[in-house]
């Protein structure tokens, strides 16, 4: 690790991935229509501009709308696919796990134009309804990982030592399970709103006529002068995002510590 | 058998996980108050058939008796027995006193008896004070004694034990051995104990059921099972023996005259002789203690044989020799306690050893 070669690539690699998200704010609070250097001077008028936007304020509507129910049915469905995988054995285990968790793999292009001809197929309208539907699929595999470990690290003779002390299977799941993996809920919860919120793929096929937010930001693009706001949008997009994935990993760690385990990856 | 006499009861116990037969037919008995042992090697069937008493694993044929009630479809948390797992099974999220008082949520008593019950539990596991610690943060001895307040808390019929002492270091667990075998004749509730630790069985047990391929090799107190296993297989898995092959001459009703290579003609009792042989035949057995290292003006044994000493393992209190008697093949070991001013014998030297056909056992 001494070695000036591995520093350098270490500091380039930084580099390429970080320096374009430093300069949305850079240019959001540029003088100046034209995303250019150098920079004009000082200005929170792009911030103004894009805060009175009354398109942009329906396209977060929606958006939220979608991601907070993603979020919401795709822990739902993790939580008793991670349950079943962990705990139960059951014949196919193993293939009916791997297709759950395709979705992670599989191009989102791909399932995107799938759910778009069999939805008109079968004549479904267009509607944040089918974006919703399209972003479970998506997200439900993340769930399922995220809780899984949650599960993984419980031991099982917890849930034992409930049931010999009088507990039934029912109070023993409120009363110890829930509370033991309720920090990967949480951390679930967080990171498929975040998948969700920034989906554009599926957002962009399988939305009607309702805009959403990462579609919205794509369509802006096409007007230059628009540009400057979307850095706004985009400098505060960031700073969410930052916090909540950051809030997640915290839940998740937690987690773990709480259920005296051992920390095997995660997501920061 | 009256009911006071078996506080659980096993009738032709069978448990098959798919093609595996992990119970063959266990019938036995445990009395009230005992302290008893299930010993075997790691899947033997022992941990499986203490989770038949508690609930956890259903059987597939038999019975199970627990104070002369059939167990078959009483779930886990309607049975009079509760368990002290291996890993303990502590809940995390929960104080030492909310682990403790775990069992008593559905308890009618009011508030401040329950309390009382607990700050008692902490007491008894000598934990006094440790009530509002964090679960998570004990030590593994804390934990364990956590485990069994929380278990006692309910005044079970049985107390079930799953290898409880395996995550400790060596001293800890001797330190545990001790106070759990207080704490059983404090309490006098049956204890039963799962082990692969065969010292300790011995040390805690009133009795211990010896476990092999899910079936009962013997059951018997820990001095009969040192001095007179019944099978060659149960001899090896307790304590060292030595083996000597073995040649039967005369049987009588009460006695057999055998010829054991080095000790000469041997008059053995009926009571020690055993069936259990292996494929080799005929075999002696007996433990190192029962040999005797004669020095000049010892007392005079039974028996006595020449030998060479092969090899001196020193260990303090204790040295063990490896010796080889005129006229065998292989060396066995003999344990003296070390006596000051008595000189430890050095590799290749001489010996009389002294024996006595008391001490032995003929496995046939």
């Amino acid at each position: 690790m001494k070695s000036p070669v591995f520093r350098s690539y270490a500091i380039i690699y930084l580099i390429f991935l970080y320096a374009p998200i430093i300069l949305l704010p850079l240019f959001a609070f540029n003088d100046s229509k034209v995303i250019a250097f150098p920079l004009q001077g000082f200005t929170t008028a792009w911030f103004r501009e894009m805060w009175e936007d009354v398109t942009l304020w329906n396209a977060v509507q929606n958006s939220l709308i979608i991601s907070i129910s993603v979020a919401v049915i795709s822990t739902l469905l993790g939580l008793f696919a991670a349950r079943s995988s962990t705990r139960f054995n059951f014949p196919a285990k193993a293939g009916i796990m791997g297709l759950i968790m395709l979705p992670m793999v599989l191009p989102e292009m791909i399932l995107a134009m799938a759910l778009l001809v069999v939805l008109l197929a079968i004549g479904v309208e267009l509607s944040l309804l089918t974006i919703i539907l399209g972003h479970v699929l998506v997200c439900t595999p993340f769930a399922v990982a995220i809780l899984s470990s949650a599960f993984q690290s419980l031991d099982q003779s917890l849930e034992e030592a409930a049931y010999d002390l009088g507990e039934t299977p029912i109070s023993t799941f409120w009363l110890i399970i829930l509370p033991l993996v309720m920090p990967g809920i949480i951390s679930s919860l967080l990171i498929c709103f975040t998948i969700s919120l920034d989906e554009f793929i599926i957002a962009y096929f399988l939305g009607g006529t309702d805009t959403v937010l990462s579609v919205y930001i794509y369509g802006q693009f096409r007007f230059p002068a628009k540009v400057p706001a979307i850095m706004a949008l985009g400098t505060i997009l960031v700073l969410l995002s930052i916090a909540l994935l950051a809030t997640a990993e915290y839940f998740r760690r937690r987690g773990i510590a709480k259920a005296g385990g051992k920390d095997t990856g995660g997501f920061l | 058998m009256t009911k006071s006499d078996a506080m659980i009861e096993f009738r032709d116990v069978h448990k098959y996980y798919g093609d595996y037969h992990a119970l063959r037919g266990i019938t036995a008995t445990i009395r009230p108050g005992e302290f008893f042992s299930l010993l075997g090697p790691s899947g033997c069937g022992k941990t499986t058939l203490l989770r038949t008493i508690a609930g956890f694993e259903d059987i597939s044929s038999g019975a199970v008796l627990i104070d002369g009630r059939d167990m078959a479809g009483v779930p886990a948390n309607k049975r009079p027995t509760n368990m002290v797992f291996q890993s303990y099974a502590i809940f995390p999220h929960l104080s030492v006193e909310e682990n403790v008082g775990f069992g008593l949520r559905r308890d009618a008593r009011s508030k401040e008896e329950k309390a009382k019950a607990v700050a008692e539990a902490l007491e008894m596991v000598g934990l006094k004070g440790y009530g509002k610690r964090a679960a998570h943060a004990l030590s593994g001895g804390q934990r364990q004694r956590v485990a069994l307040a929380r278990a006692l808390i309910l005044k079970p019929k049985v107390l079930l034990l799953d290898e409880p002492l395996s995550a400790l270091d060596k001293k800890m667990r001797e330190q545990m051995q001790v106070e759990l075998i207080k704490l059983q004749r404090q309490v006098g509730i049956t204890f039963i104990l799962v082990t692969h630790d065969q010292e300790e069985a011995l040390v805690m047990s009133d009795r211990i059921a010896v476990m092999f391929e899910g079936e009962i090799a013997q059951l018997a107190d820990p001095e009969t099972l040192y001095r007179r296993p019944n099978s060659r297989k149960v001899a090896d898995f307790i304590g060292t023996m030595n083996f000597l092959p073995a040649k039967v001459l005369e049987e009588g009703a009460d006695a057999v005259e055998i010829d054991a290579a080095g000790f000469g003609r041997i008059h053995i009792e009926a009571k020690q002789v055993m069936g259990g042989a292996t494929a080799e035949g005929a075999t002696v057995g007996f433990r190192p203690e029962t040999l005797t290292i004669l020095y000049e003006g010892s007392a005079a044994s039974d028996r006595e044989s020449m030998a060479t000493i092969e090899e001196v393992v020193y260990f303090g209190d204790m040295t063990y020799y490896d010796v080889k008697i005129d006229g065998t093949e292989s060396p066995v070991r003999i344990s003296m306690r070390n006596v000051f001013g008595r000189p430890v014998l050095d590799r290749g030297a001489r010996a009389r050893v002294g024996w006595s056909p008391g001490a032995l056992v003929l496995f046939r």
